[in-house]
């Protein structure tokens, strides 16, 4: 167990560093200040961003600690209220064969539309450019949640359903004690794939909108054409994806149980 | 029920005019003067002419009244056109006036359009035919915008892709791929301009898209694009970059012609007047800080850093300063590359709507000089420049000349004539 732990480490940090190798050789190869920077490069500007995270000089120029809270707080919002009306949501559907079928074809056709093609629609609608992105937020975390649920909610046993109307629980603690507790393993998983979406779609809402959050951040890099900024991002954009999953990975495990 | 119907019309129209009337001219005493003096249809007119009253009224004064709003949030896209708005931060021209205003910075020009109709901007940078489109409801929901000054004039650019360094001449540019900042731009107009000129139909020999300035080098390099009309840094960051060399600055296709401006929806012009005039005398101020080229070196460095347009400050006084590699081996001197003269012509209005008309964006047949008037405050532009002892044109309507096509002169007061002399459009 434990070797096998070492050896999986092992092989993860060498391909890593071939990785970086290859990545080094390839950016090496091309005059400096052209084509695609190499590791060192963005080693420096990561070292240089991250030696002051948190300074703001004005509403277009603050750190990177700034912007990822800016572009998490986001997140937060629009991912909770989601998951608030896509848990309610999915419930209702899971309890109701009749109603699921009624309403699957709608949220299989608003299912796969990007939420980024909700912006204009929002922006107009709402008038403003924040809610409008925590709105994109929204819709990106909705659907899988929404299908999570319901599908949890579906195939619970029998057993546990029958148990509750003996015992005549009233419609709430049913709610509280029985369905959600069952169907918690197929909610969580919901919320993880919803997370994910969000944190993919902030980026590109952001790089719309402008103001603050790491997709802003990326954009204001690109315009400059510093590349090296513009992967440092993608690396801390990825690391917060990381950690983002690995919480609510760790909320499934607890919330699993075994019939 | 018509004749109810239209008597009701009458009335409330009476009813808003007397409302106008008494904003303008102080109450029932003035309005009598008024009409005793010039004629009750002379009157009526010249009022219905005028219509953002309280705006031109408050301009027309030597001195801003007491501020209504002091904490203000101006809205801009990265590039040297803006020059104005965004020094007059740095720099302190909005602190000396008063004001506490932060610029914005915004990823497109859509952008720019919804959050200034949203009012999460008070006043914005824009491209000059756009406060005439959002006016008249072209391209958008419509809201009566007033533009009271230019931003700057000349400054723009065609870039070509470096693989295109034999192009000579428009006629060999079928086929391209062609990037402007907003169909509603001097970019897309003048573009279509030259093409046309050298019988290249821009609706169907070439392809132009709109991409917003700052993603304009990267398609270029891409080869997502073959050339653009951009706002500048973003030709001579093209040069800089080695992906594209200069054909043609916009200042050879129409000497003098105006690109961007200041717009504010007239609703925030007239509930805040003194305001409205405020930030106009700093952007004034700066436009004129602007214009001497001994300044051009410190406003580059002043409006380089990632707070603002995020550029090499070298490539930024590349651009101020006229004196810039274009591309092809050459280093040019040309000192009016850019301008800053912020007098809005309502010629130029007239003109910039006989091109929407033209290439099919405004159907309607509208009156463009009751247009260019509502949205170009030229008037109001001239008192604010007296006010501050800057020189001022005394017409706000002029003949303009262009430096190449087969019309040369445009006169605005034979707008219609000048449309029908164009081979290829759209009308």
């Amino acid at each position: 167990m434990r070797r096998d732990r070492l050896r999986v480490i092992a092989v993860s940090a060498l391909l890593g560093l071939a990785a970086l190798l290859v990545w080094q050789a390839f950016a090496g190869g091309q005059p400096a200040g052209r084509g695609v920077p190499g590791p060192l490069a963005v080693a420096a500007t990561a070292g240089h961003m991250l030696a002051n995270p948190f300074y703001n000089n004005g509403p277009n120029d603050k750190g990177i600690g700034l912007q990822l809270a800016a572009s998490l707080a986001r997140l937060g919002v629009g991912w909770t209220v989601a998951s608030v009306v896509a848990i309610m949501g999915g419930v209702a559907l899971g309890l109701s064969p009749t109603l699921y079928r009624a309403v699957n074809p709608y949220v299989q056709v608003l299912k796969p539309v990007s939420p980024l093609a909700w912006m204009p629609l929002f922006l107009y609608t709402i008038k403003d450019s924040s809610q409008s992105a925590i709105l994109v937020i929204f819709m990106s975390s909705l659907w899988p949640t929404l299908a999570n649920t319901a599908f949890g909610v579906a195939t619970i046993r029998r057993d546990y359903l029958n148990v509750a109307a003996i015992l005549q629980l009233s419609w709430w603690r049913r709610l509280v004690t029985v369905i959600l507790p069952a169907a918690a393993p197929a909610i969580v998983a919901g919320l993880r794939i919803s997370i994910g979406s969000a944190w993919v779609a902030i980026v590109a809402a952001e790089m719309l909108i402008g103001g603050t959050g790491i997709g802003y951040f990326v954009w204001n890099e690109w315009n400059n054409l510093a590349l090296t900024s513009v992967i440092f991002a993608i690396l801390a954009i990825g690391l917060i994806g990381v950690l983002l999953d690995a919480g609510l990975s760790r909320l499934s495990r607890r919330l699993a149980y075994t019939e | 029920m018509s004749q109810d119907a239209d008597d009701t019309a009458t009335l409330v129209s009476a009813a808003a005019e007397r409302a106008v009337e008494l904003a303008v001219l102080g109450g029932r005493h003035g309005r009598r003067q008024f009409i005793e003096s010039v004629g009750a249809a002379t009157a009526g007119a010249a009022l219905a002419s005028v219509f953002p009253m309280a705006a031109a009224r408050a301009l027309a004064q030597d001195r801003p009244g007491p501020l209504e709003k002091r904490d203000l949030k101006i809205g801009f896209i990265p590039i040297t056109c803006a020059t104005p708005i965004i020094m007059a931060e740095p720099m302190g021209f909005y602190k000396k006036q008063g004001l506490n205003a932060q610029v914005l910075k915004a990823s497109s020009w859509a952008m720019i359009r919804d959050i200034s109709i949203n009012g999460e901007t008070d006043a914005t940078h824009m491209l000059s035919p756009m406060p005439l489109a959002i006016s008249l409801g072209v391209g958008s929901q419509s809201v009566p915008y007033v533009m009271p000054a230019l931003e700057n004039v000349n400054g723009q650019a065609i870039t070509l892709h470096v693989k295109h360094k034999g192009v000579k001449s428009a006629a060999e540019m079928k086929g391209f791929k062609f990037g402007v900042p907003f169909d509603y731009s001097m970019h897309n107009f003048l573009l279509r301009y030259v093409l046309a000129e050298a019988g290249v139909d821009p609706d169907r020999d070439v392809q132009i898209r709109a991409v917003p300035p700052p993603e304009m080098v990267a398609n270029l390099r891409a080869g997502n694009l073959d050339g653009y009309l951009a706002p500048d840094p973003f030709n001579q960051r093209a040069v800089f970059e080695e992906v594209g060399f200069i054909y043609m600055l916009s200042k050879d296709i129409w000497p003098g012609h105006p690109c961007c401006a200041f717009a504010a929806k007239r609703e925030f012009a007239e509930k805040m007047p003194n305001t409205f005039k405020a930030i106009l005398f700093a952007i004034l101020d700066a436009t004129q800080y602007a214009r001497d080229r001994s300044h051009r070196k410190e406003i580059a460095a002043a409006i380089a850093p990632r707070n603002f347009l995020n550029q090499p400050v070298e490539v930024l006084e590349q651009v101020l300063t006229g004196v810039f590699p274009d591309g092809l081996g050459t280093t040019r001197n040309v000192p009016d590359r850019i301008d800053f003269d912020p007098f809005p012509y309502q010629s130029m209005a007239i003109w910039i709507l006989t091109q929407m008309k033209r290439w099919g964006y405004l159907k309607a047949d509208v009156n463009y000089r009751k247009i260019a008037e509502e949205v170009f405050l030229a008037a109001g532009c001239r008192e604010a420049m007296r006010a501050l002892g800057q020189k001022a044109p005394d017409s706000s309507v002029v003949k303009h000349s262009f430096a190449l096509g087969k019309t040369r002169v445009f006169d605005p007061d034979r707008a219609e004539d000048y449309l029908k002399s164009f081979a290829i459009s759209r009308t």
